[in-house]
């Protein structure tokens, strides 16, 4: 007990300048924030179904971040760096998962057996990005194994660039639509919850994908043999793990979920063009580190937190404290909200488990 | 010690001799007499050079790709100047202010260049504007259409120089005073809304026509429910358009580009509250690829008014047989204009030499383009004022009825005035 007080004490006299001015701004956003949404909640300019809807919305953006945050935070959990080119993977397949879509439109099977067609369509862009992920670690990432870990990073972000142009080369600069689905027109009524069709199958699939890539990492032989090559890939060579194989097998199965989200951004965005990987990479990256980085579940987490900060935010917080065409702002509170949640948990929501060998 | 010598001695002589080639130049070609802004020389046998500075690539590329075509078209017209070919330079403006700096910079980098034609968009147009004055060079832009580059007042009758106004730059496009002041008309008299919702994405261009557009119809008693922006890279709208149902207007005013304004188009209609909303969008979308959307069906453009006549036409004939599509956006003829005008009047400041060579004045030229008056072209008759608006103002409002008809069914169908 005695010692208690005495630690407490010492903590108290150790308040430096740079704590406590931290402390300061922690209570200045807390305030902030507290005070927006108390002038957005009671205006009454939105509905209480429309503030659902809001959720809705946000939830279904951060689903599709939580698939491209999980090949970043795989990668980094394994091989400690960051993949910058994840998001021209996850373009990748969007742009390819149109060319199969829009030939499938093109012969009438798209309306005809629509249920088919988006399962094909499905697995064209998993397989594109899977193999786009594989060999980018071939080509770009496995000759510079050993080698410090800036040259990957930088590697990385000139692969990034060569995949761009590479697809703007091939499929020109313009922007390419997917066709509608037709069964997917119209929203669901749910527990008072008002979905959009589309939204619904993305909320799904991407929740399903996450349930399985978290058995898959669990509870299977190959998943340990991930886990393993994450804690300590020499003893986990001594033990007789493959371990270019394991590698091999992250990049693919990240690849695999950036597929499954370029296959849902094309359900719900509609739009690709050489550049549409940019924005969601580097937010599904902040999303990474929202969850805290090299953690599964906190990819799924940092995800579906940052859609809602972001879609929910500027109408919940920044209307309410009278910011002009705040809509326009979104980008500002999605990475504002990083910055928050980094000054509360500097290792990420649920990044307490890193012990600092791996963070 | 021998060798630091020898070298020495070789490096004198080097100098010497560049000093030589020098000063024989200086001598054989005198510097020649030109104004203030300099000039540029166009060698015996070297083209003419002028320069498009276009949105050509992603999804405004219509915007910019159907002004290099027409730019083309006019050149080939106009045919040679003084017995030199014109030769087009192309570089991309973006439709970003970065890439207005980058395309200018490259532009004024090269001393041959005399003039662009550019920007597409206000937004590149406000660096590149004050890149190409400073170097002393003119631009003449077939769609920049924001005040803020020349003018404002202009409704008033009383034109003051605007924010980013730079001497050297002109338009053919008109002012955005004009659309504004005519679509809040439209909306006001002609469909008798009570109250609308506008959003722009923060460029010039749309930012100045929402609130041109928004003081003409609150002066004529309507109401503003929404007003709002969004990013230009933005790609989920509905939670804006959530903002915008709550607000419940009539009309839903949004003048931006693509690919943004095609997510509001897609996404509206799974909005609860929008089955009433009427969509409204202005000249940037009046383009082969948005108005092909079928949610676009039964919106209205406000945008220039469309002139027919036997060499437009023969332009847009020309168009077809070069590129196997009709136009493919609304200022095709605004930049075939401000090409014309742009080497009419190099030609008649030009100066051929006995040489073979041609002198061309930058502050003649400019002086000459700031006195245009009463030039026919496509678009109507240019009259260039001091700020460098040089359209007739004349602005309608088209509906599309049938998206499968693209933008020639569009642009047939005028509903104002």
């Amino acid at each position: 007990m005695a010692q208690a007080t005495t630690t407490a004490r010492r903590r108290t006299r150790r308040l430096n300048p740079i704590d406590a001015f931290l402390w300061l701004i922690r209570i200045v956003a807390v305030v902030v924030i507290l005070v927006g949404l108390t002038n957005s909640l009671t205006s009454g300019r939105l509905s209480a179904q429309q503030w659902r809807d809001l959720m809705v919305f946000g939830v279904s953006q951060g689903s599709v971040y939580a698939l491209i945050a999980l090949g970043y935070t795989l990668v980094y959990g394994v091989l400690k760096f960051i993949n910058f080119a994840h998001g021209e993977v996850f373009m990748s397949s969007t742009m390819i998962g149109f060319f199969a879509a829009d030939a499938l439109a093109r012969s009438g099977m798209w309306n005809d057996q629509p249920i088919v067609s988006l399962f094909i369509v499905l697995i064209v862009c998993m397989l594109t990005s899977t193999l786009v992920a594989i060999t980018l670690e071939r080509v770009a990432y496995r000759p510079l194994r050993g080698s410090p870990r800036l040259v990957p990073l930088i590697t990385s972000i000139g692969a990034s660039f060569f995949l761009q142009y590479t697809f703007a080369g091939l499929f020109g600069v313009g922007t390419r639509s997917w066709p509608q689905v037709e069964i997917l027109q119209g929203s669901w009524q749910f527990l008072g919850f008002r979905i959009v069709r589309t939204q619904a199958v993305v909320i799904l699939a991407a929740l399903a994908m996450m349930a399985l890539l978290y058995v898959f990492v669990e509870r299977t032989r190959t998943g340990r043999a991930m886990r393993a090559v994450a804690e300590d890939q020499e003893t986990a060579a001594l033990m007789g793990i493959d371990v270019n194989r394991t590698i091999v097998v992250v990049f693919g199965v990240g690849g695999a979920m950036a597929g499954v989200a370029g296959f849902l951004w094309g359900l719900a965005f509609q739009t690709v063009f050489f550049f549409t990987g940019f924005l969601p990479g580097i937010k599904a990256f902040t999303a990474a580190v929202l969850g805290g980085i090299g953690n599964i579940a906190g990819a799924m987490v940092g995800g579906i937190s940052l859609g809602i900060f972001e879609q929910v935010g500027p109408s919940a917080v920044l209307a309410g404290l009278g910011v002009e065409g705040f809509n326009q702002l979104k980008d500002v509170v999605a990475f504002t909200a990083l910055v928050l949640v980094l000054i509360f948990r500097p290792s990420g929501i649920l990044g307490e488990r890193l012990s600092e060998e791996r963070a | 010690m021998r060798t630091r010598k020898r070298r020495a001695g070789a490096l004198t002589a080097v100098v010497l001799s560049f000093m030589l080639v020098a000063a024989a130049c200086g001598d054989d070609a005198a510097e020649p007499e030109f104004g203030d802004l300099g000039g540029v020389v166009v060698p015996p046998q070297g083209a003419v050079r002028i320069a498009a500075l276009q949105a050509i690539s992603g999804a405004v590329a219509n915007l910019g790709a159907d002004q290099v075509r027409a730019i083309q078209i006019a050149i080939d017209d106009f045919g040679p100047i003084e017995g030199h070919q014109v030769f087009l330079s192309i570089e991309d403006d973006l439709c970003l202010s970065a890439g207005g700096n980058t395309g200018a910079s490259r532009i004024i980098a090269d001393t041959q260049i005399i003039g662009v034609v550019g920007t597409s968009c206000s937004g590149a147009g406000v660096p590149a504007s004050e890149l190409i004055s400073q170097a002393g060079r003119v631009m003449i832009s077939g769609s920049n259409t924001s005040p803020s580059l020349t003018s404002t007042g202009n409704l008033e009758g009383n034109p003051v120089r605007a924010d980013n106004w730079s001497e050297g730059y002109f338009r053919t496009a008109h002012n955005d005073e004009y659309q504004g002041d005519g679509a809040g008309q439209f909306l006001a008299d002609f469909l008798g809304v009570a109250s609308a919702a506008f959003i722009h994405d923060g460029d010039p261009y749309t930012e100045g026509l929402v609130n041109q557009a928004r003081t003409a119809f609150e002066s004529r008693g309507g109401t503003t429910a929404f007003f709002g922006a969004v990013g230009k890279d933005d790609t989920d709208m509905r939670p804006i358009l959530t903002e915008v149902a709550a607000a419940g207007p009539e009309v839903l005013f949004f003048p931006i580009f693509q690919p943004a304004g095609d997510f509001i188009a897609k996404q509206a209609p799974e909005i609860a509250g929008f089955e009433n909303i009427q969509l409204m969008g202005a000249d940037g979308l009046l383009s082969q690829t948005f108005l092909s959307l079928p949610e676009t069906e039964g919106m209205y453009f406000s945008g220039p008014a469309g002139r027919s006549s036997p060499e437009y036409d023969a332009m847009v004939a020309k168009y077809q047989e070069l590129y196997n599509e009709p136009p493919v956006q609304a200022f095709h003829a605004h930049a075939y204009d401000a090409a014309t005008l742009l080497m009419t009047k190099i030609a008649e400041v030009a100066e051929a030499q006995d040489d073979g060579t041609l002198h061309v004045d930058l502050r003649a030229l400019r002086d000459a383009l700031y006195a245009t008056s009463g030039f026919q072209g496509l678009t109507g008759t240019i009259t260039c004022n001091e700020f460098g608006d040089c359209a007739e103002p004349r602005i309608s409002v088209y509906q599309n009825l049938d998206p499968s008809a693209g933008i020639g069914g569009t642009v047939g169908n005028v509903v104002w005035p």
